[in-house]
């Protein structure tokens, strides 16, 4: 089998690492070998933060090399930008369109709002699906919604080993019983 | 034996319980910290777990539990070695009775620390063995082995593992329950002419220590730990040295392509000279890859120069290797291609993308140390005065529009530094930031010196009850021990008293008056004395309703955002504006308002 090598990037505080771990689980329930490297420490105070991921046979490290993801999750416009390099020619990108300003934007006065960096995903990335992250949460009817969004759309594109049948049995076993229900109508959002 | 997906640190933690561990202790630094905390959630009763006040403490505790015959593990990040090295360098000497590894996690680029120092380097210099896994894997095998080396040699062993190794995960093999190992020590035996240091006991055991390394070194090398792989070419004469996570690497990078000659070092220290010969043997040149310091490659060096080997040696020190920051995938790939002479991976040929907002950490939405550095701030508008900060959360207060980070040099230097200030510009009102954790772990000595020898300085505790910036560890302060006790807390404002220091003002920093008010009052004596701002981490409570700014009032002057750089205050389309998603309702930009139009839900914090 060969591997599956996926990027998840955004900035701190918005569920990248407990998406990198559901996927991982999800792999390592059917047997997949998976290993993974993620942000943890200062940066993940509001910081740009990423996880590596490689589902599959044949890795040693757990990092890969620019131009290797077959994937890549932009949980924020201008984060997904700073990683494509590490996206492979004809690999995909899903990305949250809502940008989120860091302090020193707002300080300086910019008006970043993350349209020069949808603009420069359309005109290099082979496959993009863009998902407006601001709408999904309020019609989810939930803020902490965005990172399963992201993870069913990444699933739509059929580049991950398992199902969104799989993921969200994966996903049952994970979270609380309170917030299944919530997390499936995220799962799912893409498919509406 | 079973498969278990497992991050470095857990699988660190796991195995040291299946080795039959029976003493843990350490103090948070990342990428150290989830050893401990894995051990602690594992914990079925039978071992003993703590945080430590510092690393210091935890490895005389340690040691203590080792004289007895315990297994034991110390924990730390690499710049907690520092602080624990006094034990430590005597410690090699005394020895142990059972098992120790010290555990020291090892941060290249860095990441989330001080400095660049490699504890390879401290390894040679305490003369103690050091294991240096390069994989999840490794990580967890290495444990067993360096616990039966341990007993074997009465000797503290040094496990060492970076960032991209403690906080990887991998499927690896892990140990059933009814394999795991028991160690059931044998108590202290006294005997003063083993447990207690003296310069004729010293001496001794430094002749020993010296010959058991070099027994070391031959054992070492046919471990099966410092590995030679062939060239795929026979007739290849070159060869790679490396270590650690940049072995990964180059695994990966010569995926499918012809390879030289590759030595993988885990034991860095003694270093495997036997291996390294047989390595070196019939090649001309070699690359060493590694991260932080060029152990490896002053070994082979030393090694070449001792047999007469007409091996060239390159690495950082001949500028083929750089010589600071993390390795990556791309570099070492990059390294290799320029050794072999070989095409160099094509760089992405993708145009240029926009520029990138800078994204540097901050302080969360709501967090309490940002009114506290306001209201100091604000207190000493128009004063000549001195910020000396420290480690932890707080450091980010250096960010603009904050900026009041004036020094940071390591845990607790800021209360001694404020003081050294103080006796050259004794015009300036110095103050010393330190947060709780930190004030427990190094900086009482500060302020007794500070008192003893009649300093002026104001020293500000920033109370928010945790190790927030380690991911919310428990210290003296908060009441609560690793083994799930509820405990009496050591209060900071009783240390302080105790200590003599004469006025201690405790204030909420999110009720801004007040806590500017008290600056005042306080930093205006004369002497040594303290102002705590207890308010719990953000990341620790419910958040309240999100502050609401009312349009009509608004004049857009953008005070808050200008004064207190909040990641929930944003522009948008021209307007300052709440990020809903990430406001706490602290309530501190109503407060700072000129023209009130900020406000919080009443019930809010304030």
């Amino acid at each position: 089998m060969k591997t599956t090598n996926i990027m998840l990037c955004g900035v701190g505080g918005q569920g990248i690492v407990l998406t990198s771990k559901l996927i991982a689980a999800a792999a390592v329930e059917r047997g997949i070998p998976v290993k993974s490297a993620e942000t943890i420490g200062m940066a993940q105070k509001g910081g740009s933060v990423f996880s590596f991921l490689r589902l599959g046979e044949g890795a040693s490290s757990p990092m890969f090399p620019e131009g290797s993801a077959d994937i890549l999750i932009g949980f924020e416009p201008a984060e997904a930008v700073r990683m494509f390099p590490y996206l492979k020619k004809e690999g995909a990108v899903i990305v949250n369109t809502h940008a989120i300003m860091p302090v020193t934007a707002s300080l300086g006065g910019s008006d970043y709002n993350g349209s020069e960096m949808l603009d420069y995903l359309k005109k290099h990335a082979r496959s993009l699906t863009m998902i407006d992250g601001e709408k999904a949460c309020t019609e989810i009817g939930s803020p902490r919604a965005l990172n399963m969004v992201m993870l069913g759309a990444a699933v739509a594109t059929g580049l991950l080993p398992f199902t969104l049948a799989e993921i969200e049995e994966t996903m049952k076993a994970t979270v609380k019983p309170q917030f299944v229900e919530l997390n499936l109508k995220a799962l799912r959002y893409i498919n509406l | 034996m079973h498969k278990e997906f497992l991050m470095g640190n857990a699988a660190i933690g796991r195995a040291a319980i299946a080795a039959g561990l029976n003493v843990i202790a350490g103090y948070p630094g990342t990428p150290s910290t989830e050893v401990l905390e894995t051990v602690a959630r594992n914990n079925n009763g039978s071992l003993y777990v703590e945080w430590s006040v510092n690393e210091k403490a935890a490895l005389e505790l340690a040691a203590g539990a080792a004289y007895c015959g315990a297994r034991t593990m110390v924990t730390m990040k690499q710049v907690g070695l520092n602080v624990a090295s006094d034990p430590l360098m005597s410690l090699a000497y005394i020895g142990v009775k059972g098992g120790m590894i010290i555990l020291v996690a090892d941060d290249p680029g860095p990441i989330s620390s001080q400095t660049e120092q490699d504890t390879r380097t401290f390894a040679a210099y305490s003369k103690l063995p050091c294991f240096d896994p390069s994989s999840v894997q490794e990580g967890y095998d290495m444990v067993a082995e360096a616990f039966g080396l341990s007993e074997k040699y009465h000797t503290p062993v040094i496990l060492r593992p970076t960032t991209r190794v403690c906080h990887a995960y991998a499927s690896i093999d892990v140990r059933d329950e009814n394999e795991y190992s028991v160690n059931k020590p044998e108590g202290f035996v006294r005997d003063p002419s083993k447990w207690v240091i003296f310069p004729r006991l010293s001496y001794n055991a430094h002749i020993n220590i010296e010959a058991r390394n070099v027994k070391l070194s031959a054992e070492l090398s046919d471990s099966g730990r410092n590995t030679i792989v062939p060239a795929s070419d026979a007739a290849c004469r070159k060869g790679i040295a490396s270590h650690g996570a940049s072995y990964m690497y180059i695994e990966d990078a010569l995926k499918g392509e012809p390879a030289p000659r590759l030595f993988k070092v885990s034991n860095p220290f003694p270093f495997p000279e036997k291996a390294a010969l047989a390595f070196l043997d019939g090649l001309d040149e070699v690359l060493c890859i590694e991260e932080l310091d060029p152990v490896i490659e002053r070994e082979l060096t030393y090694i070449c120069g001792k047999y007469h080997l007409n091996v060239k040696i390159r690495g950082k020190l001949t500028g083929d290797v750089k010589n600071a920051g993390e390795n990556t995938c791309g570099s070492v790939a990059a390294n290799i291609a320029s050794f072999l002479g070989r095409e160099a991976p094509a760089a992405a040929e993708a145009e240029t993308p926009p520029a990138l907002p800078v994204r540097p950490p901050v302080l969360c939405a709501g967090c309490p140390h940002r009114a506290s550095f306001f209201a100091v701030k604000e207190a000493m508008k128009g004063r000549k005065a001195v910020f000396c900060g420290d480690i932890g959360c707080y450091t980010l207060g250096n960010a603009m529009p904050l900026d009041m980070v004036d020094t940071c040099l390591c845990m607790g230097a800021g209360v001694n530094i404020t003081q050294g200030i103080g006796r050259i510009e004794p015009d300036t009102t110095c103050f010393a930031f330190v947060g709780d954790s930190t004030f427990f772990a190094s900086a009482i000595t500060g302020a007794v010196n500070a008192v003893y020898n009649q300093a002026d300085m104001t020293l500000v505790i920033l109370d928010n009850s945790t190790t927030a910036m380690t991911g919310h560890q428990p210290h003296p302060g908060t009441g609560r021990t690793m083994m799930g006790q509820v405990v009496d807390n050591v209060s900071i404002e009783a240390v302080l008293k105790g200590i003599g220091v004469k006025t201690v003002e405790t204030v909420d920093p999110l009720d801004l008056k007040a806590a500017v008010d008290c600056v005042k009052r306080v930093s205006a004596e004369k002497g040594v004395k303290a102002v705590i701002f207890r308010s719990p981490c953000a990341v620790l409570i419910k958040p309240e309703n999100p502050a609401v700014i009312d349009a009509d009032k608004c004049v857009n002057c953008k005070k808050c955002i200008r004064s207190l750089g909040c990641p929930g205050i944003v522009m948008r389309e021209g307007k300052v504006a709440i990020e809903n998603s990430l406001c706490t309702g602290c309530g501190l930009c109503s407060q700072v308002c000129p023209v009130g139009a900020i406000s919080v839900k009443e019930g809010g914090r304030k």
